[in-house]
């Protein structure tokens, strides 16, 4: 990156030749449409057009595509990986959107309007009017247990989830405790199961009656989804083991936060580490403060 | 008595084949039926038009639930068919490997139908599980094992306690001891027998071995192409056969 702070890029780095948001307008309205129906009934999978993207899939086409299309000139946009501003994935998302719309990009959760992310939800709480827009590599969180995608569907329909639950009785019988870390499956609303793509299991409380609108992207596997704002969501479980959510008996080594997610850095050859908030903008907020 | 199951008219083809023709009979509460007959005479088809596998062209099936009403099954939504499949009623297959999940411990095995009803403590879960694994004869420490650690009886004894574990009232076997040697099957059989009294279960069995619902059935059905050719008691049908094809049926048993 050079000197430029983000939220500095001129208008003219608009690049020209491209629509608004790379996608045409007929592309993004029926992107809109998709995402329309998957606010109406939360959790339920919508299939869409998903289009060609100038990146391979498992990227973040779904992610994009969703962004692509609900975003405006006075967005101002976030994008994250793990949690992180500054990775590859991130970066690239963002220079992108700054070149098709030209739009204002920050690091700060509480000043985005729009935040596209993989794999996790910020830890500054998100508030009302905000969009949380997530790259999902799987949509269908039955696809493990049952190949067929006739037979998941006909288990959405009839609301059939035993088979769910008798992977989480495997799991807390060999392991002792439920053993998903990530993509915890969750229930929307008391009907749905859905996946919450590849978060940590820390993060699934955080989708529980939150303000803000959560749509899900899955590019290649061409399906959309969402969690209206205010919606409940549930974390599959057992009465007698209930779900918990992971925790360090360890501080962030930068901001000393001891609430946040830590992720574990190897900083050397002789196997030395260090944690650190896997949220950067959460750790430099810490910091300041 | 009221009827628990009424087979009226019952037909069903595979294009020109007449697999089942106008099958009719009941079952009664406690009461074992078999259906015997040769390889391809309707019995395994009749059994999984009864239990919704496949679609019938013709007839009626009943099952009068404990409440007293009737339900027609093949008109029922699949949601409810597959509540009653999973409740009231048990399909017990001939290949255990068909009935049970194979990658899935002998207690998840048992836990599944639970799971699907709605059951949520794992503990209470686990009690329940061993508790059945005890009742089909399969000791209580092998519960964290997987079915393809056991043998064939042992598997066909879980599948057995795992379609038992919601207490149904019907259940449909389709040649639940075939491909168990001798000294196995007579195991199994005897468990079947007490199993079925002490739980007052009623039973379809479909079976081409005589030697099995003579052990196992109060009433009988021989098929043959399709048709019912005899019924009655099993011991009546057996020891006095009327039809040409059941005199060969039964002539044509070993007896040692």
């Amino acid at each position: 990156m050079n000197q430029n702070s983000p939220n500095d890029f001129p208008e003219s780095s608009v690049e020209p030749g491209f629509n608004f948001a790379y996608l045409d307008e007929q592309t993004k309205r029926s992107i809109r449409r998709s995402i329309l129906k998957a606010i109406a009934i939360p959790g339920h999978q919508i299939p869409f057009s998903s289009r060609e993207m100038p990146m391979s899939y498992g990227w973040g086409t779904g992610g994009i595509q969703l962004t692509a299309a609900v975003i405006g000139q006075k967005d101002v946009l976030k994008v994250i990986d793990q949690g992180a501003d500054d990775t590859s994935n991130a970066v690239n998302i963002r220079r992108f959107f700054r070149k098709v719309c030209g739009v204002a990009t920050t690091e700060k959760t509480s000043a985005a309007t729009l935040i596209q992310t993989r794999h996790r939800i910020p830890e500054t709480p998100l508030k009302e009017g905000q969009i949380i827009v997530y790259q999902v590599p799987i949509p269908e969180p039955l696809q493990w247990l049952q190949p067929s995608t006739k037979e998941t569907k006909k288990m959405h329909a009839l609301e059939d989830y035993g088979a769910m639950y008798v992977k989480l009785y495997e799991d807390i019988t060999k392991y002792g405790h439920i053993a998903t870390a990530y993509d915890y499956p969750v229930m929307v609303s008391d009907r749905y199961l859905m996946s919450p793509s590849p978060i940590p299991r820390f993060d699934n409380p955080k989708m529980n009656m939150n303000p803000a609108l959560q749509l899900f992207g899955a590019g290649r596997e061409k399906r959309i989804y969402a969690v209206p704002p205010y919606t409940k969501v549930t974390s599959l479980d057992f009465a007698d083991y209930p779900f918990t959510v992971q925790r360090w008996d360890k501080a962030c080594e930068f901001c000393g936060s001891q609430t946040s997610y830590l992720d574990e850095v190897v900083i050397d050859d002789a196997g030395a580490r260090m944690w650190i908030c896997a949220d950067t903008d959460y750790c430099h907020q810490q910091q300041e403060n | 008595m009221e009827h628990l199951l009424k087979i009226n008219q019952l037909s069903k083809s595979y294009g020109a084949i007449s697999a089942c023709e106008n099958i009719c009979f009941d079952l009664y509460p406690g009461q074992v039926l078999g259906i015997v007959g040769e390889s391809g005479s309707g019995k395994s088809t009749l059994l999984n038009a009864i239990a919704g596998h496949l679609n019938i062209d013709s007839g009626e099936i009943i099952y009068v639930d404990p409440q007293g009403n009737t339900q027609n099954i093949n008109q029922l939504p699949e949601i409810k068919r597959r509540w009653l499949m999973r409740t009231e009623w048990g399909f017990v297959q001939q290949n255990p490997r068909d009935g049970l999940l194979m990658k899935v411990s002998a207690g998840g095995n048992i836990a599944a139908r639970l799971l699907d009803t709605g059951w949520r403590n794992y503990g209470k879960i686990r009690e329940t599980a061993i508790y059945w694994l005890e009742q089909v004869e399969i000791e209580s420490k092998r519960i964290d094992d997987l079915p393809s650690t056991f043998s064939g009886g042992m598997q066909q004894r879980l599948q057995l306690a795992r379609v038992l574990v919601t207490q149904p009232r019907l259940i449909l076997m389709d040649e639940p001891t075939g491909g168990l040697d001798v000294s196995v099957q007579a195991r199994l059989l005897d468990l079947l027998r007490s199993l079925v009294r002490n739980f007052h279960l009623s039973v379809i069995i479909v079976t081409h071995d005589l030697g099995v619902v003579r052990l196992l059935s109060h009433r009988l059905i021989v098929m043959q192409k399709g048709k019912v050719v005899e019924s009655g008691l099993t011991d009546q049908v057996l020891d006095d056969p009327q039809h040409p094809y059941t005199q060969l049926l039964v002539s044509a048993t070993l007896t040692p």
